[in-house]
């Protein structure tokens, strides 16, 4: 049964099932409300998922930590360049983007010339990126523009805007995974750096890019989470640093590098929201639901990888 | 070997044993009995079945049909049996030492001590096998050389590890063994054989075959084709008998003329256009490492040109150069993806052309080019790095050892192959640990000691000075 051997395919199952007990509970009411919000909230984790999935393929020791400061920096920086003025959203989208140029060129300097393993180089570097924030910031709230804040927290034929650029984002690196040159070296690379280098593949460009490629899908994340929320704040990227790593774990993409995989991503990010919700309707307290979610994070994992140690 | 009945009784006999893959017939029925005192040499070509009869033989598959006994010692298993197997994969853990490594198949090592004695015991190994070898028992095994690793390999295998060694299977030992290291190795398997030990010998290099073995047995498809003492064998009716009718040696060519010169090293490395430069020298003399650091000097680590200038040939497969997680379709095209690509995307009908049209030039084994690159014989994964160097354009190649483990039929099909190419204004280098290789080449640089010792062209090229030019410094 080639469908069974396909590692996405547990984080949707698990999705599914969160879904469909939550739903359970509620006697079917509110399900079309319940998959609305795992959507708008889900594509956050799954934009700086993919993002994290794209550095994890380039083989073990490849993370980025600075994903949460990247995301705080950037929307902290945008919506004061914004400063509630209309018409300035694609301003202020072009500055998260600049940014997150910044950081990743930033990150990428300190692993290539200082050759600091990247867990280092960019939890290091991600103290200064939030240093910068909360200078920048001094405590004021600033409101994103009218039409944004519209957008970010309006929908399209029933899907909310935030899940179509993060779908349209997918389908993006999907393609360049899948079909582009480019795509073949990063899943080369991660495979096995040494034999990518000799046979031809330019090694240290393709790191580069992937480490820019993450920060700027993070700045785009702080940058609409922010919008979404009404306004920049210190602390909204800290659950990222678990959730971009979690979602593309439990999406099914290799630890050991070299494969990577899309759809598993958005499985795991709705289910990560779903889980949430779920053990939330169904009463359970703080600690609780904490002990809970790591427990089931842990289940998947196994399920997943065992499944893939048989194929 | 211990009574008169025991000596006289094989110390492994096969039955109509068969292995089957799905619909693969990796062995199809053999028999086979195996006597105290016997060198098997064990000859085929790629996928064969060589592989599967060992892993047969040592009890890593079992059969499919048919059986396996051990009637000498009357064990149940090829362990108790003294059965040891030395791979064409080097299969020690580089994180430990030598002596930690003898461990690993040596559970009678224990107590506080066992260090101590596993350090004897694998330096009394390696003294025997190869006597100067200087390899200390404490090094750890990824500080030392793939031949240095080798060795150690090999020792293990005839270490006594508690027990004793009845039947040692060699598959490919001396790949990566320079001339004067195998030559060791082969009189210590007469030793060994003369004492009452058996030996399953498998290799490409015939002449190692008639130095050392008593009986040659060939495989094709599966099967045994002929099974007869080593005297009744000459070595074109054992090339007939694997099914490939080798071309004679191409007739010396006149001198050819070749190009301006494209490549110089620091080393005085230097080669023409056109011209098929050879590396020889023992193994491990900086050979291997000058040709790395030319070729990673030529190419960037951030630009891939459409046109590359320069390609490589990794020897080193699972090191260098097979991509593990991709399909052979991946792993033959990655060197060429600019090339083949609109707009940054790949042409994926044009690379299942080139895919197809290399599998069928280079005679890759395979139902289906988007099978996994791991699904294949070591011999065939080589073949499909050839295919990824030769598919480019590029003007210059660098070949690592590439030989190593393919079979004597594909050798004269790529030999060919790069007379071909180097015709057509290709320039090859070619470090290769077998001297009868380095003699097909134009012009030979010997290394000793990460220096050129000699340069040798046209019929100066013969294995008496390729052999002096490697020693002679060492003796000044």
């Amino acid at each position: 049964m080639k469908l069974l051997h396909k590692p996405w395919l547990w984080s949707w199952v698990a999705a599914a099932a969160a879904f469909a007990l939550t739903v359970t509970l509620t006697g079917g009411s509110g399900a079309s409300e319940l998959a609305y919000a795992a959507l708008s909230f889900g594509a956050f984790a799954a934009i700086v998922g993919l993002g994290q999935m794209l550095v994890i393929t380039l083989g073990p020791g490849n993370v980025d930590l600075s994903i949460p400061a990247t995301m705080t920096l950037a929307g902290t920086l945008a919506l004061k360049t914004m400063g509630s003025d209309p018409g300035t959203a694609w301003l202020g989208l072009g500055v998260a983007i600049l940014v997150g140029l910044g950081t990743g060129l930033a990150n990428f300097t300190l692993i290539y010339l200082l050759r600091l393993p990247p867990i280092i180089a960019t939890l290091a570097a991600s103290l200064v990126y939030q240093s910068i924030a909360i200078w920048s910031n001094r405590g004021l709230r600033i409101k994103p523009p009218e039409g944004l804040a519209d957008f970010a927290t309006g929908r399209f034929f029933g899907i909310s805007n935030v899940a179509l650029v993060g779908l349209a984002l997918s389908v993006v690196i999907w393609v360049l995974l899948e079909r582009s040159v480019w795509g073949r070296w990063l899943l080369a690379s991660g495979q096995n750096l040494r034999a990518a280098r000799l046979a031809g593949i330019p090694v240290e460009a393709v790191r580069a890019a992937t480490y820019l490629a993450v920060t700027v899908f993070a700045a785009i994340a702080g940058y609409l989470l922010a919008s979404f929320s009404g306004g920049a704040a210190l602390n909204m990227g800290t659950e990222y640093l678990l959730m971009s790593i979690a979602v593309v774990v439990i999406g099914g993409t290799s630890i050991a590098g070299g494969s990577s995989n899309v759809p598993g991503v958005w499985g795991a990010s709705l289910f990560m929201f779903l889980v949430v919700s779920m053990l939330n309707s169904y009463g359970a307290g703080a600690g609780v639901r904490l002990i809970l979610t790591g427990t089931i994070i842990i289940g998947i994992v196994i399920a997943a990888s065992t499944r893939r140690a048989t194929r | 070997m211990h009574s008169a009945a025991a000596a006289a009784a094989p110390i492994v006999a096969l039955t109509d044993a068969a292995k089957h893959f799905g619909a693969v017939r990796a062995l199809d029925g053999v028999s086979l009995s195996i006597s105290p005192g016997e060198c098997l040499g064990l000859v085929g070509h790629n996928g064969a079945g060589k592989s599967t009869l060992v892993n047969v033989v040592n009890g890593g598959l079992s059969p499919s049909a048919g059986t396996v006994a051990f009637p000498a010692s009357g064990a149940g298993s090829a362990l108790g049996a003294g059965v040891r197997s030395v791979f064409q994969e080097l299969s020690l853990c580089p994180n430990l030492t030598v002596a930690e490594n003898l461990r690993i198949s040596h559970a009678a090592l224990k107590g506080l001590r066992w260090r101590g004695q596993a350090r004897e015991e694998i330096a009394q190994a390696l003294d025997q096998v190869f006597p100067g070898h200087g390899i200390a028992a404490d090094a750890p095994v990824d500080s030392l050389s793939i031949a240095q690793r080798q060795m150690v390999e090999i020792a293990i295998g005839f270490a006594p590890r508690g027990t004793e060694a009845r039947l040692v299977i060699l598959d490919e030992p001396t790949s990566s063994l320079d001339a004067g290291i195998a030559e060791q190795l082969l009189s210590h398997i007469k030793r060994f054989c003369a004492a009452g030990g058996a030996v399953i010998f498998i290799s490409h290099m015939l002449g190692e075959i008639f130095a050392v073995a008593t009986r040659i047995i060939v495989m094709k498809d599966g099967r045994v084709v002929a099974d007869e003492p080593a005297g009744r064998f000459t070595r074109q009716g054992l090339v007939d008998a694997m099914g490939h009718v080798a071309p004679d040696a191409a007739a010396v060519e006149a001198a050819r003329s070749f190009g301006e010169t494209v490549v110089t090293t620091p080393e005085g490395l230097t080669a023409r256009r056109g011209e098929i430069v050879g590396l020889s020298g023992l193994a491990g003399h900086g050979q291997a490492e000058a040709l790395a650091r030319l070729y990673l000097g030529a190419t960037s680590s951030w630009r891939a040109p459409k046109a590359a200038p320069m390609v490589f040939v990794a020897g080193d497969r699972g090191r260098d150069g097979v991509l593990p997680l991709w399909s052979i379709l991946r792993n033959a095209t990655v060197s060429i993806l600019p090339r083949i690509a609109r707009r940054g995307l790949v042409d994926r009908a044009e690379e299942s052309r080139i895919a197809a049209d290399w599998k069928a030039r280079i005679g890759i084994r395979t139902e289906d080019v988007t099978n996994p690159i791991l699904s294949l014989s070591g011999g065939n994964q080589q073949k499909v790095l050839f295919a990824r160097a030769l598919a480019s354009d590029a003007p210059v190649v660098v070949m690592d050892d590439p030989m190593r483990g393919v079979d004597v039929g594909t050798k004269q099909d790529v030999y060919a192959m790069i007379r071909a190419e180097a015709a057509r204004g290709r320039t090859f280098l070619w470090y290769s640990t077998e001297t009868e290789e380095v003699c097909q080449c134009d012009r030979v640089f010997v290394f000793r000691d990460g220096q050129i010792s000699a340069e040798l062209s046209g019929a100066d090229i013969t294995e008496e000075r390729i052999l002096s030019a490697s020693f002679e410094m060492a003796e000044a």
